[in-house]
């Protein structure tokens, strides 16, 4: 039994084989006693600083906006160790495997950001270390493949199904079912099951904590809204959870609209989803009448996942929470805008947030208003896949 | 009595061992599912489990994830599986069916209309794989309430690291038999069955649980007699009969044929204890 509610409202749960059960306790154990343990906070927080390079700033875009009375400030997320917010609560999950005694490490990856940032801390820690990768985001994400391997991580392609992080998730549940003696699953999102969406988001809101001090010292307020992409929801529900209780703000969530949500070819399960029963919990997603489960699309590998963690299910029903989406043609547009004009190459994923962002600022030109966008990741991984679409369009 | 229990009772008197092969139902076309499910019958099968095909079958090895996957682009899908399990319940009226879901396809239709469908269907029981004992006791679901008012049992998967606790609340919920396992990992003939846990057998028969059947990794005669002598009261083959199917796609007389020898010698293996 889980210590834990292992629920948001009727969201969320532990649907895992009862081979699986056991193994998911002992990492809720571990987790419960580690958080309440100062020498493991104390760990934790110096890795954090000295390795990984928290805290991160917050930086007030200069020219993105011109023309409008909108303020951006970007969450500098992409400045961290290994590219991406990922590395925040993989390095606490390596001390969690640690204290577990667990000596081989599993992870799924989409974008490669947490396959990187797993891989960091497997060197670190000396874990033994294989990542399945879906082979379609092995080939649009290469950078992030050589970055795993030359940390000594071994690549899994998966090439069942369309090969996403779809298929990467089933492959890495099935290992640990297979390995979980001496195997830790490092989940890469705030979904899955209990108590990994509670795990996540508990080392991943040191986002929101930190954004909150430094904008109201910037600015000697609250930002009117805050705003950040959402696949499986790790760096949105790190950045929305400190401010979840600030009324006055409001908070968007932005998912991958692809080709837009009318073709079917999109990634947002909240937006345009079905409630179901998938990857180990209670959630939102892309599926058929009968539960079959649709494939999703995105541009950007990291957001390209047909469910949703379930505490972002939750926080839609009660409305506290709004989901947007964004085109792929939308977040390729704020790639380029912030790559011009602020000189900061985004991830494609964190583009969507900040297409949410421009869209805000530029269909209401005449309102003052203080935006906060995570920037989640740097865009170094993104770079071939932009030039190839640009080249194509005679646009480089 | 339920059938299951009528088909222990006689077995029991026969001293023999239950015998139980998988399929994919629609696999690999909808036509030939409801032949293989004849075949195993005729060859000696004493119940049937079959799964509808799910886009995403986290337990299962490549075999019946294979499998799950040519269904589905051979037209399957939950009303076709369930008119192929009534057809088969009408040619066979006494054989136990069980059906092994993965829960998005029950909680999907809607928990209760999976229940009633596969009552109207002809279906015994419903293991899901994916819904703990731990869940099933307080998602708020109504998993038990489903299942009782169609008259379908529920099963549960003992494995072979579940907790004194969680064998107790196995026992407790699973009618009609309890699904053994005695590895880690997911369904597949690569990895061989171990014994059956003594441990959890010893407890399931002091709280006089339904019978035990062993599953995973049964894939020859040897596996089936050893589960029986370490104390299972059958065992129950999947991927080893489904990659019969999956290497003799193009010679379904061929398939049938080797099928058919599968699984008498199977069922041959329940009958020979010392």
């Amino acid at each position: 039994m889980s210590i834990l509610n292992p629920f948001f409202g009727k969201f969320g749960g532990q649907y895992v084989p009862q081979l699986l059960i056991p193994v998911l306790d002992q990492l809720e154990q571990a987790f419960v006693e580690a958080r309440d343990d100062p020498s493991f906070q104390q760990e934790l927080s110096t890795l954090l600083s000295e390795y990984v390079g928290r805290p991160t700033p917050i930086t007030k875009c200069q020219n993105l906006t011109k023309g409008t009375k909108t303020t951006i400030y970007l969450k500098r997320e992409d400045l961290l160790h290994g590219g991406a917010h990922k590395t925040n609560q993989v390095i606490a999950q390596a001390l969690l495997a640690r204290r577990m005694g667990k000596t081989r490490v599993i992870a799924e990856t989409g974008a490669g950001q947490h396959g990187v940032a797993t891989a960091i801390a497997c060197a670190l820690f000396g874990f033994k270390c294989r990542i399945y990768m879906g082979k379609t985001d092995v080939e649009r994400q290469k950078p992030n493949v050589v970055r795993m391997r030359l940390m000594g991580a071994e690549v899994v392609p998966v090439t069942t199904g369309v090969g996403t992080l779809k298929e990467a998730c089933n492959e890495a549940l099935k290992d640990w079912a297979e390995n979980f003696e001496t195997t830790h699953y490092m989940l890469g999102t705030a979904a899955g099951p209990h108590p990994f969406p509670v795990l996540v988001k508990h080392f991943q809101k040191i986002i929101g904590e930190e954004a909150k001090q430094q904008i109201l010292k910037a600015e000697g307020r609250l930002p009117d809204a805050i705003i950040a992409c959402v696949g499986g929801g790790s760096n949105a529900i790190g950045l929305f959870t400190d401010f979840i209780k600030e009324k006055d703000v409001k908070i968007y969530g932005v998912e991958p609209g692809g080709l837009g949500v009318e073709t079917g070819k999109h990634g947002a399960p909240l937006g345009h989803g079905t409630e179901g029963i998938f990857f180990g919990a209670h959630s939102y997603n892309m599926q058929d009448d009968y539960g079959q489960i649709n494939e999703s699309h995105s541009i950007s590998a990291g957001l390209d996942f047909p469910s949703v963690g379930p505490e972002h299910a939750y926080l839609k029903d009660c409305g506290r929470v709004e989901y947007v989406n964004a085109t792929d043609e939308e977040a390729l547009a704020a790639f380029m805008d912030l790559s011009r004009h602020e000189g900061i190459i985004p991830a494609l994923e964190s583009s969507h947030a900040l297409a949410h962002a421009l869209r805000m600022a530029r269909n209401n030109p005449e309102k003052e208003q203080l935006l906060l966008v995570n920037l989640s990741g740097r865009g170094d991984k993104d770079i071939f896949t932009v030039t190839k679409i640009l080249e194509e369009r005679g646009q480089l | 009595m339920s059938r299951y229990e009528k088909l222990f009772e006689k077995l029991k008197d026969k001293n023999e061992g239950a015998f139980v092969p998988f399929a994919v139902l629609g696999h690999p076309t909808l036509e030939d599912s409801e032949k293989i499910l004849d075949t195993y019958i005729e060859s000696g099968a004493d119940a049937l489990e079959v799964g509808i095909p799910f886009s995403d079958p986290g337990a299962d090895g490549p075999v019946i994830m294979t499998a799950d996957r040519r269904a589905l682009n051979n037209g399957a899908n939950t009303p076709r599986c369930f008119e192929i399990v009534r057809k088969i319940r009408a040619k066979h009226p006494d054989t136990p069916i069980g059906m092994l879901m993965y829960i998005n396809l029950v909680y999907r239709p809607g928990i209760e209309n999976f229940f009633r469908m596969a009552a109207e269907a002809g279906v015994d029981s419903v293991l899901i794989a994916d819904v703990p004992v731990e869940m099933f006791e307080s998602d708020g679901l109504p998993w038990a309430k489903a299942a009782e008012e169609n008259g379908i049992d529920l099963i549960f998967i003992a494995p072979p690291n579940a907790s004194d606790d969680e064998v107790r609340k196995i026992a407790r919920y699973s009618k009609g038999y309890i699904y053994l396992v005695s590895r880690t990992g997911v369904t597949g003939a690569g990895h061989e069955a171990g014994h059956p846990v003594a441990r959890v057998v010893n407890m399931l028969k002091e709280m006089k649980a339904p019978p035990a059947m062993l599953g995973f990794g049964i894939s020859q005669p040897e596996h089936v007699r050893e589960a029986i002598k370490h104390g299972a009261a059958g065992a129950i083959t999947g991927s080893a009969l489904v990659k019969i199917i999956e290497e003799n796609l193009d010679d379904k007389e061929k398939m049938l044929s080797l099928l058919r020898e599968k699984v008498s010698s199977l069922k041959a293996a329940t009958r020979s204890q010392a």
